[in-house]
């Protein structure tokens, strides 16, 4: 059986403002989407509301992991289910290295994941330094990057390839990319999307969320879907992404009679 | 001679010296009354067999703490009762006390930081022996072929009394403050070194080793004379709660730092949350020397603790990390003063502290620079974490240059654990509480990993149990 999330009329404000409103969708292990959208259109929103971020007010609507409505979990909860969120702009915490943190997570969120932080918690730190060794290879990134404080004074490529290489450490069901294109440079955005395409496979259910389709040539969606206003407005194949590059959102705008929001 | 004991004693080589104080089960013990006067400082010098001069130097340091008013800066010492207080008690006293009698949270702090069983007993001061007296006299052995001295500041006034009488009081006169002359008066126990000129010890000195538990007493007097061209690192405390049933713990520590030595003085201490900790730390550096003071305040109701360095000649370089965690009902007033007294001195202060649970840390800084002194530089950083609304920090820095050709930079941050930073370490598995524990050791990191390997651990781990609010 497959694992799988989702996501049932949702609806998510920030400070009152009704930001997501009536959103659909279900995504599978084994599955990539595309969640597609303008600035401003709540991708964003969407994606730290489905991670358990506490000032995105949940209005209504159902968010189901796996058969198990995860909405009243902190987020370490879902974490440990097995869903990850790729952060758009990922947080700096100083002091503490990626490696070490990284091997806290680890041990708190693999399947068989004791809790704790005590030595006898943690996975092994041989086996823990080879796989991280490993993977860290496959990202093109160099082994004193396991030293440095976690995204303190990373650089946009770099804080993304953190975030993959995370994504690539923790195994989780369902991952969540929020953007991990933007910002990066033509061979990053080859490097990224070709890792994240080599972890895609019966066991991870990607939502990729984007608003330009770069990465999507490296990593090619069974479902494309536009969000405007909140909701999404279009689903279908490939061809979507075709047909807004060419024509861009206002087409689709149009269509459901949603007006541009100046940002 | 042979009574049972010294023989065995003999039969461990180890120097008879060290008996003194403490394989003395048979002697009387002693305590004396609480309260002080003439008389109790007499008996202590009795019971010592100190030389006339000491005596006379803790009378006179007792006559200028009575004419001293109470201190009313730093924090509330109003409930410090001089009175209450038992000023001088013999070491094999101590053992008096029951493993029983040791408060059950305390005792779970041991076994969470893996404390060995004999350790946990010393730390507790259950037991006047410690087992690991044996590794101590390997290292004054040791110490001994390139001329090191360590020892305890008693065994240190009887064996090198000149020494002692050229340095003891210079830095840190009787008349500096109230608990200098407190101390000055009432001393006992500490540590005394001296590292002879060129000479570098490869390893640090650890107070923690020595075997005398009046080291871990409550009015210990240290002495280090680094001479020329030499090099030395001294840790002294540990990271288990200190417990003691006596509420007062005020030390005097002393460094000279001669041309082109450096010494740095690592102090980690975890107080029980009944001890006033009213600790003076002072260090002169002279010609191209180099002090650095890394002080770890954790526990006790209230700690008043500004390690000093003057620096008395050109080149000479005082460096001060500071880290401070106050919880529950815990005022930590650290900090660091710099003298600088003479041209091209540096220095650098750099003060963390974390406030918790109603706790509140200060950071009290004094920068001086003198007249003449042209080409000083001095960084001060100030770091605050502030972790609860119930929570404060404080800073009180203290600029004073008589000097125009100076540079002093000074920098203060506050800052609270964001809730972005505590939502992207949950969304990767972290509980609320592991996640800000993580961001307060990540807080502290700059500091900690300038500590010895096995400090730095037993420090993150403390932490993790002051923020799981099972210490205190
Ligand atoms: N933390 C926040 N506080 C206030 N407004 C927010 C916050 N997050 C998002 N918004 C608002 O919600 C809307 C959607 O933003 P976002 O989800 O970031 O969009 P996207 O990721 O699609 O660019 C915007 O109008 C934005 O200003
Ligand atoms: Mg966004």
């Amino acid at each position: 059986m497959s694992i799988d999330l989702t996501i049932k009329d949702l609806h998510i404000s920030v400070d009152g403002n009704p930001i997501i409103k009536g959103f659909n969708l279900s995504v599978k292990q084994g599955e990539v989407h595309a969640l597609m959208g303008p600035n401003g259109s709540g991708k964003s929103t969407l994606a730290k509301g489905l991670m358990g971020h506490p000032s995105y007010d949940i209005d209504s609507g159902e968010v189901i992991f796996n058969g198990v409505d995860i909405l009243e979990m902190e987020a370490n909860e879902r974490a440990k289910l097995g869903l990850f969120l790729a952060f758009q702009y990922p947080t700096a915490i100083p002091g503490v290295s990626l490696a070490n943190f990284l091997r806290i997570a680890v041990s708190a969120t693999r399947s068989n994941g004791t809790n704790g932080s005590e030595e006898n918690d943690l996975i092994p730190m041989r086996e823990f330094r080879k796989e991280l060794r490993e993977k860290m290879a496959q990202l093109g990134v160099d082994d004193s990057f396991a030293r440095r404080y976690l995204n303190d004074g990373f650089s946009g490529g770099e804080m993304k390839r953190a975030e993959i290489l995370q994504l690539a450490m923790l195994e989780p069901k369902i991952a969540i990319l929020d953007e991990t294109d933007s910002g990066l440079d033509i061979d990053a955005v080859r490097i990224v999307g070709e890792s994240v395409s080599g972890l895609v496979g019966p066991e991870l259910g990607v939502l990729i969320i984007t608003h330009y389709p770069r990465l999507l040539d490296y990593i090619r969606p069974q479902f494309v879907h536009i969000l405007l206003d909140g909701r999404i407005v279009e689903s279908g194949g490939w061809e979507l992404t075709q047909t807004l590059e060419e024509e861009g959102y206002d087409p689709i705008r149009e269509k459901h009679g949603i007006a541009e929001t100046v940002q | 001679m042979a009574t049972p004991e010294t023989k065995q004693i003999d039969e461990l080589g180890i120097s008879k010296d060290y008996q003194y104080g403490f394989h003395d089960d048979v002697k009387p013990t002693f305590k004396s009354r609480k309260g002080l006067d003439e008389e109790v400082i007499n008996q202590m010098c009795d019971i010592k067999e100190e030389p006339d001069w000491m005596r006379e130097y803790r009378l006179k340091a007792y006559e200028i703490f009575k004419q001293k008013p109470m201190t009313k800066w730093g924090g509330d010492l109003s409930q410090l009762d001089f009175d209450d207080i038992y000023y001088y008690v013999k070491a094999s006293d101590r053992s008096e006390r029951s493993w029983d009698d040791v408060p059950d949270d305390i005792k779970k702090t041991f076994d969470r930081l893996g404390i060995p069983e004999a350790e946990r007993k010393f730390l507790a001061g259950v037991g006047a022996q410690y087992d690991s007296e044996v590794v101590y006299h390997n290292i004054v052995e040791e110490l001994d072929k390139i001329g090191v001295v360590f020892l305890d500041t008693d065994t240190a006034l009887k064996e090198y009394p000149d020494l002692i009488k050229e340095y003891f009081g210079t830095i840190i006169p009787s008349a500096d403050n109230q608990f200098a002359a407190l101390n000055s008066a009432v001393w006992s126990g500490g540590s005394f070194v001296y590292v002879p000129p060129g000479v570098k010890v490869e390893y640090p000195l650890q107070a923690y080793f020595r075997i005398n538990s009046e080291n871990m007493g409550q009015f210990e007097r240290t002495l280090i004379i680094a001479d020329e061209g030499s090099q030395v690192h001294y840790v002294e405390g540990c990271t288990a709660p200190t417990y003691s049933s006596e509420s007062l713990h005020s030390a005097v520590v002393e460094i000279v730092c001669k041309k082109g030595s450096r010494v740095r003085y690592t102090t980690i201490q975890n107080w029980a949350g009944n001890v006033y900790n009213l600790v003076t730390k002072r260090a002169m550096a002279y010609q191209d020397a180099q002090m650095e003071w890394v002080d770890g305040n954790l526990g006790s109701k209230l700690t008043m603790k500004y390690p000093s360095v003057y620096m008395m000649e050109p080149g000479a370089r005082g460096e001060i990390l500071s880290i401070a965690f106050a919880s529950k009902g815990q005022h930590q007033d650290a900090g660091a003063k710099v003298y600088h007294c003479a041209p091209h001195t540096t220095s650098q202060i750099t003060s963390k502290s974390i406030s918790k649970d109603g706790g509140r840390s200060s950071y009290r800084g004094w920068v001086d620079v003198a007249k003449g002194a042209k080409g000083c530089k001095s960084h001060v950083v100030c770091d605050a974490l502030i972790l609860d609304k119930e929570s404060r920090s404080d800073t009180y820095p203290v600029i004073e240059i008589a000097e125009n050709d100076t540079k002093i930079e000074h920098e203060a941050h506050v800052s609270k654990i964001g809730e972005e930073q505590l939502f992207y370490l949950m969304s990767r598995g972290l509980s609320e509480e592991e996640a800000s524990t993580m961001i307060v050791n990540g807080f502290i990191e700059p500091l900690v990993k300038e500590l010895p390997m096995e400090y730095a651990v037993e420090m993150n781990r403390l932490i993790q149990l002051q923020m799981e609010g099972s210490v205190g």
